[in-house]
Order: C-alpha cells, then sequence, then structure tokens
C-alpha cells in the first residue's frame, strides 16, 4: 500500500524492516523525529541518551552484544559524537551500526551549516544521501547490509527537505538478525599497536567500498537524447535538478555520497559536453572531480552559503524563472518568540534589570537574545556557556579593569543541554575556581526540539518512569556550596537570588525551575486583563516580550486566547492595571 | 497533468501541520503523486511558518518556489503578504483576516500594515478572505481556524464533501471530530 510518509519516519519504518533492535539518540533538528517514530515500533529498544556522543557509544556496545543498532542526531551533534566515530571505523561493528545525521542547509533550526560528508570522509566511513521518503527507507535498510559486508559503520545523511518532507513510500515486512559477540580484542580494543594493525585493513576496506559504489544501484545515471549537459547531483538537489530539467539533460543521481565511483564519473562525463554539478553546502563531489582532472562547474556558479531550491537551479543554469505579485509596502519579519507563559521570560527579565553579561546556550532561551529582552552575549555550542563563563571570569580576574571586574556574568543553560555538556564545564568551575554563576533553566523537558525527556525529568522515551538525576545534589557533589532554586515566575525571588550569588565569592548555581507553558500536564492559570481605567499607558508590561500582549489605542491588551496567567506582567505594572 | 502547488503559511502554533496532514492524504486518495514539506524546531516557536503541498503525477521537487503556487492558503493576513510572490499569475489567495501581531510590531519597531487584504487585491489577486477566528469560535474552538479554512478551500477542488470528511476521519482525533466537520462546513459555506 502507498502512504505518504515524512523522510524521517521513512527511516524509522527502514530501522524497523532491516530488524534494528536498539536505538540510542539525542534530539536536535531535524533528525528528532527519526527515533520518536522507531519508539512506536515494539521490537525496537529506544532511549534517549544525554548526548550524541553516548548515544553512539551506547548503540556500539549494542552492535558489539549482536544487536543492529542505529544512533540520530544532527550534523551538530556528530561532531559531539565524531570521537567514537573516527575510531569506531577502526574496529568495525558486530552486528550492522548506523548513525543517522540530518544537515541543515539554511539553518532553519542550527546554529551552522557544515556538511557532514566532511566526517564522512574525515573517519572513513561510507555514506548514503537519500534524496526523498522512498530512499530514505530503502537506503536505511542497505546502510545495514554495508554495514556487516563491510565491517563498518554507515552514515546515513538527511537534510531538512528529506528529513521533513513527505513523499511516497511502501511497507515490507521485518526481518531479524542477531550476531553472536565473539571476543576479539586485537579488532574490538584499540590500543595503539592494535589500531596499528587495523588501519591498513580500513584502507582495504574503503577502496572495495569505492569499487562497489562503482556499480551501486544507489548510484544511477538518467541518460537523455540531449548530451549537451551532465548534471551530477544528489540529496534534495536531485529533486531540484528534476523539477527544473525532468528528462532533458543527462544526470548521474549518486546516493552514496562517500566512498565516491571515479569510474562511473569519468564515463559520465565523457559522455556529456558539459559537466556541472548541483550540491548544497561543500564542493565535495566537485573537488572529486577537480581531482580526477576533470573540467567541471560547481561552486563558481552555486552559491555555496544556504540551501537550494529549483528556482535557483533554474535560474543559475539559464532557465526561465517565475515571478509572483509583490506589494510595495514593508513587511515586518516575524522571528520566532518565547511562547506567552515561558518561564524563561521572567529569569530573563529580571538578567536585563541586573545589567548582566549573559553567556548563553543552544535552546529555547536562545531566543532571550531577541528583542525587547535581548540578553544573550555568546551563543555557541551545547555546553558551552559553562565553560566558556569560567574562562571569561578568570580573563577578567588576570587582566580586568575595575569596571569590568564590577560587571555581572551569568551563564544560562538549559535542563537538557546541561546533561548533554553542561556538567563537564561545571566540574572546571569546581575544580579551577572562578566566582562563576551558572543558571540552570530547568523546563523540565528538551524544549526546542519538540518535548523530549532527558535524565533530569524522570521519564523516558515512553513517558514511563525512569531514573532521575537531582540537580541541585549534583551540583553539591560537584562541590558547590551555593545553589539556590527559584521559581522564574517570581520576579522579586530572582532578583534576591541574583544579588546574593553575583556578589558571593565563590562559585555558585542557580536553578530557576518552572515546567514549560507547553507542556500538557501544565495547568494555565484563568488568563489575566488590563483595567483600561487604570492603565497609564507606561508600557512597562511591554518590557517582557510577551506575544499575549499589545497596545490598542494607547492601552496595554492581554490576549485572552494566548495569556496563560503567569502574572510576570502584573508584577511589572506600577498602576495594579493588570487583573486576574 | 502538470504538478499544482498550495503553500499553507501562518504562524507557528497555528496549526499548519494537521492542514498539510489532510490535503495529503486526500490528494494521495485521489491517485496523486504528492510531496509536502514542513517546518519543525525553531521557527514554529511562534515564527512565520510555511508548509508547501504539491500533487501531480510525478512530482520531484518538495518545495515551492517563487511565482509558482497556485493557491496560498494563509492562516494569517500578513503572511499572505510576506510570501505573496510565491503565488503563480492567477493564483489564488485564500486567507483569514484575523491578525497577528509579531513581536517588531508589539515592541513598536515596525508597524502592521494597514488594510492589507485590501493592498494584495488592489494588486489584482484573486483573494478570498473571511474571519476564520469567528467561525471557529462559533463552530467550538478558536484552534479549528485551519479546518474552517480548509472548508473554504474546497471550493476550489472538484472533489465530492464526503472525500474532504474521509481525510478529516483519518486525520483529526476521534474527540475533536465532530467540532472539525463542523468547521469544516461553516467555513465551505461561508
Amino acid at each position: 500500500m502507498k502512504e505518504l510518509m515524512l523522510g524521517n519516519k521513512a527511516v524509522a519504518r527502514g530501522l524497523y524492516e532491516a530488524g534494528v533492535c536498539f536505538v540510542s539518540s539525542y534530539p536536535g533538528t531535524p533528525s528528532t523525529e527519526i527515533t520518536e517514530e522507531a519508539v512506536k515500533y515494539d521490537e525496537i529498544y529506544c532511549e534517549w541518551a544525554p548526548n550524541e556522543k553516548v548515544a553512539l557509544e551506547a548503540a556500539f556496545g549494542a552492535s558489539l552484544a549482536g544487536l543492529r543498532s542505529f544512533s540520530g542526531m544532527k550534523h551538530v551533534g556528530l561532531n559531539v559524537a565524531a570521537d567514537p566515530l573516527y575510531t569506531m571505523s577502526y574496529t568495525g561493528v558486530n552486528a550492522g551500526l548506523v548513525i543517522g545525521v540530518a544537515d541543515d542547509a539554511g539553518m532553519h533550526s542550527s546554529q551552522n551549516e557544515q556538511d557532514s560528508r566532511r566526517h564522512a570522509i574525515g573517519a572513513k566511513v561510507p555514506m548514503l544521501e537519500p534524496s526523498d521518503s522512498a530512499e530514505a527507507l530503502e537506503f536505511a535498510k542497505l546502510a545495514y547490509e554495508l554495514s556487516e559486508e563491510y565491517d563498518t559503520p554507515v552514515l546515513l545523511k538527511m537534510c531538512t527537505r528529506v528529513a521533513h518532507s513527505q513523499s511516497v513510500v511502501e511497507r515490507s515486512d521485518r526481518s531479524e538478525h542477531k550476531k553472536e559477540y565473539k571476543k576479539d580484542p586485537g579488532k574490538y580494543s584499540m590500543s595503539p599497536a592494535n589500531a596499528i594493525r587495523r588501519h591498513p585493513i580500513i584502507e582495504e576496506r574503503m577502496r572495495k567500498l569505492a569499487q562497489y559504489a562503482e556499480t551501486a544501484p544507489v548510484n544511477r545515471v538518467e541518460y537523455s537524447d540531449d548530451t549537451s549537459l551532465g548534471i551530477i547531483t544528489s540529496s534534495t538537489s536531485y529533486q531540484y535538478v528534476k523539477e527544473v530539467f525532468g528528462d532533458s539533460v543527462c544526470v548521474l543521481k549518486l546516493g552514496m555520497a562517500y566512498p565516491l565511483p571515479e569510474n562511473l564519473i569519468k564515463t559520465f562525463a565523457s559522455k556529456v559536453d558539459r559537466l556541472v554539478v548541483v550540491e548544497e553546502l561543500e564542493p565535495i563531489i566537485e573537488d572529486f572531480c577537480k581531482g580526477l582532472g576533470l573540467e567541471v562547474s560547481g561552486k563558481d556558479i552555486f552559491p555555496i552559503c544556504g540551501e537550494f531550491s529549483q528556482g535557483l537551479v533554474a535560474q543559475t543554469l539559464g532557465k526561465e524563472v517565475a515571478e509572483g505579485p509583490s506589494l510595495e509596502v514593508e513587511i515586518p519579519g516575524r522571528p520566532p518568540i518565547m511562547c506567552a507563559g515561558c518561564p524563561h521570560r521572567g529569569l530573563f527579565f529580571s538578567l536585563k534589570k541586573k545589567d548582566c553579561t549573559v553567556i548563553g546556550d543552544i535552546g529555547c532561551y536562545t531566543l532571550g537574545g531577541a528583542p525587547p529582552l535581548g540578553m544573550m552575549d555568546m551563543t555557541l555550542c551545547m555546553g558551552a556557556s559553562v565553560s566558556a563563563i569560567h574562562g571569561f571570569n578568570r580573563a577578567r580576574e588576570l587582566k580586568g579593569t575595575e569596571e569590568e571586574k564590577k560587571k555581572n556574568v551569568v551563564a544560562v543553560i538549559g535542563d537538557s543541554t546541561f546533561m548533554h555538556s553542561g556538567m563537564t564545564g561545571l566540574a572546571n568551575i569546581a575544580y579551577n575556581m572562578t566566582d562563576s554563576t551558572v543558571i540552570i533553566l530547568d523546563n523540565s523537558i528538551t524544549g526546542m526540539t519538540g518535548h523530549q525527556q532527558n535524565p533530569t525529568t524522570g521519564y523516558n522515551i515512553k513517558g514511563d518512569p525512569a531514573g532521575k538525576i537531582d540537580l541541585e545534589a549534583l551540583c553539591r557533589a560537584m562541590g558547590f556550596n551555593r545553589v539556590t532554586v527559584v521559581d522564574p515566575y517570581d520576579l522579586a525571588a530572582v532578583e534576591k537570588a541574583l544579588d546574593a550569588e553575583l556578589s558571593a565569592k565563590e562559585p555558585s548555581v542557580i536553578i530557576s525551575r518552572r515546567p514549560c507553558a507547553l507542556l500538557k500536564y501544565v495547568k494555565h492559570d484563568p488568563p489575566l486583563s488590563v483595567s483600561a481605567d487604570k492603565c497609564k499607558s507606561c508600557k512597562s508590561c511591554m518590557k517582557i516580550g510577551c506575544p499575549a500582549i499589545s497596545m490598542k489605542e494607547g492601552k496595554a491588551v492581554i490576549d485572552r486566547t494566548q495569556c496563560t496567567g503567569c502574572k510576570v506582567c502584573k508584577q511589572l505594572c506600577p498602576f495594579d492595571a493588570i487583573e486576574g | 497533468m502538470q504538478t499544482k502547488n498550495i503553500m499553507i503559511v501562518g504562524v507557528g502554533g497555528q496549526g499548519s501541520l494537521l492542514a498539510s496532514k489532510l490535503l495529503g492524504h486526500l490528494l494521495l486518495t485521489k491517485g496523486y503523486d504528492v510531496k509536502v514539506s514542513e517546518v519543525h524546531g525553531m521557527s514554529q516557536r511562534g515564527g512565520s511558518v510555511v508548509t508547501y503541498v504539491r500533487y501531480g503525477d510525478k512530482v520531484a521537487s518538495p518545495i515551492i518556489d517563487k511565482g509558482e503556487a497556485d493557491f496560498i492558503v494563509s492562516f494569517e493576513p500578513l503572511e499572505a503578504a510576506r510570501w505573496l510572490s510565491y503565488l503563480k499569475k492567477d493564483g489564488q489567495i485564500v486567507t483569514n483576516i484575523h491578525g497577528i501581531d509579531p513581536m517588531p510590531v508589539i515592541t513598536g519597531a515596525a508597524e502592521y500594515p494597514e488594510n492589507i487584504v485590501d493592498r494584495i487585491k488592489e494588486k489584482g489577486v484573486k483573494t478570498d478572505a473571511l474571519d476564520c477566528l469567528e467561525i471557529a469560535q462559533e463552530a467550538g474552538s478558536a484552534k479549528a481556524v485551519n479546518v474552517v479554512l480548509l472548508g473554504r478551500l474546497s471550493h476550489y477542488f472538484d472533489f465530492e464533501e464526503s472525500e474532504w470528511m474521509e481525510a478529516l476521519e483519518a486525520c483529526v482525533p476521534a474527540k475533536f471530530l465532530e467540532m472539525n466537520k463542523k468547521a469544516f462546513e461553516m467555513g465551505a459555506k461561508a
């Protein structure tokens, strides 16, 4: 039966059909739904790990024990998991092991747009790259065949437009696989002596995989009668090429991003007059072609930044593009914002009041950097806030002016991000001792990626009771004497805690605790309203940037459909005009 | 047939995912090749959100580019204006008229353009505008704006009402089905 399926869901279906039994992942857009869909199959054990490195290592352990395993993550997550990946390449696998990695060209929800194919090349691990949901399903299954046949982990590369697009797939049945574990330290224990023996084996494996790529069915030539133009492409770029040209040009569609097929490419190039590579982000296929001595166009005509579209492909290759109507009106932007009732809002307002330098992190609270709060000085990667505040403060101690030393500095990090990689930074503060104040924004969920459980929530991926890490006890065990818990809806309490901890001459942690207002179990108070008589139009309530509050005819108005009754705005009104 | 393009635009959290799911389901049962492209993650937090639905004999690209949309289904009038350049010549807009202020308007950094729907109409763009929020509330929930709009959109298709209802049944949880059916019918009749 044909059905429409999201690319990520199709990967999960592929995992099911391939007989995968173990999945360990960390959520990250646009990869999250692979694991969220996989958990719906009873045959597949799934878990959220604290971070991608842990997830991939857990999957490796399960592969070693004989079960087909999977780990899913976004592109930057693969950086975190790069350490095990690069050596897993040497050990190879027991049962098949596949890593799903989702790139985000255009940065719809990411802090950079790195190209994961570089990791495949760096780690010497084969990579498959589907261009729609049907391929996502089939390639996921093929990845396990290759993993076991060539004794290697396999990367399955998604991108936003494949991961988050639905297209037609057909299901098949599941096949079961289990391998016996046999002790083999020469293969699995990478001491230098063993690794020296393994490296040439890996080089030989990649040579064999390059041979496989020459005739692999996932690398497909689509010849046309017109041979004036030949396009080499992959992933979603292939779809844009087909949209523009249909069958009117020759296309080499590469489903295997690494290793690339030397002879297949040379043969294709010899049959066309002009060779063009259409690939998003890095010029990887293009550079490979150039290495073969081929004359080829690529990033000389296509952008390296951002994502492609059919219009971009058409325009770049000299085809006509459509234009639509336009208005001579300035359309105000609509950036993402913190939701009405978001517990982070009150905390950021208090940080602004204290004129803090805010060393930030990755999560919904990154939105605290947007106007009108504008309270984010730095955002780098998962966990960086806790590490960087230590360096920032130590630098101020070493060479700061008196004025600089007086400035308030805090790190802000969410509960899930803290579990991911904030803890090691905290250990550094405790060990190398700066008077840093770290604020853990504990909204009891992984928010931005759409509500995944984490080790502090007490529930597992299925929502069943699970182990629960006590943040206060953890911080104390690391040597922090000053650990304070505040409710971010209570502005006076937040300010009191900030005053106390920012002036303390030792490291401290403030846990700003209040569950995400979007969680189903969170009950909202009745919406507030503004008394038009009492409102003096001072706009104090507008300073928090709540989407439920706006000015209408000079008076503040609260949108009852959005307001969650959090009462943060009420605490700001000098005229008691906000009621409820 | 040539591929047809429907864009669904709105504000994160307004329910565009249900609308695209329902259209995708319906079009697939009608025997078309279908692709739907969605937005997840950061952009859902109250930001401008766009979903692409494409159908035909064989669909390649999952997204819609400028000047290509046969329909723009808009949950919020400013978003119809924002994505207007994606509309095909002679394309049709179906839009809610109930506006939601974006943060730059709330903070006073920008102004919400006045009479935005009229301005679109003045460009000669075929525009079907209705107060979906009012209709949705009458049907039983402010959240049914998406289904009201779909009801209105159904005017422009030759599908039977029963086929739309089947798609609703397949995509909406049972406890909200009756309310959504009512919202659809009210949208269709509006």
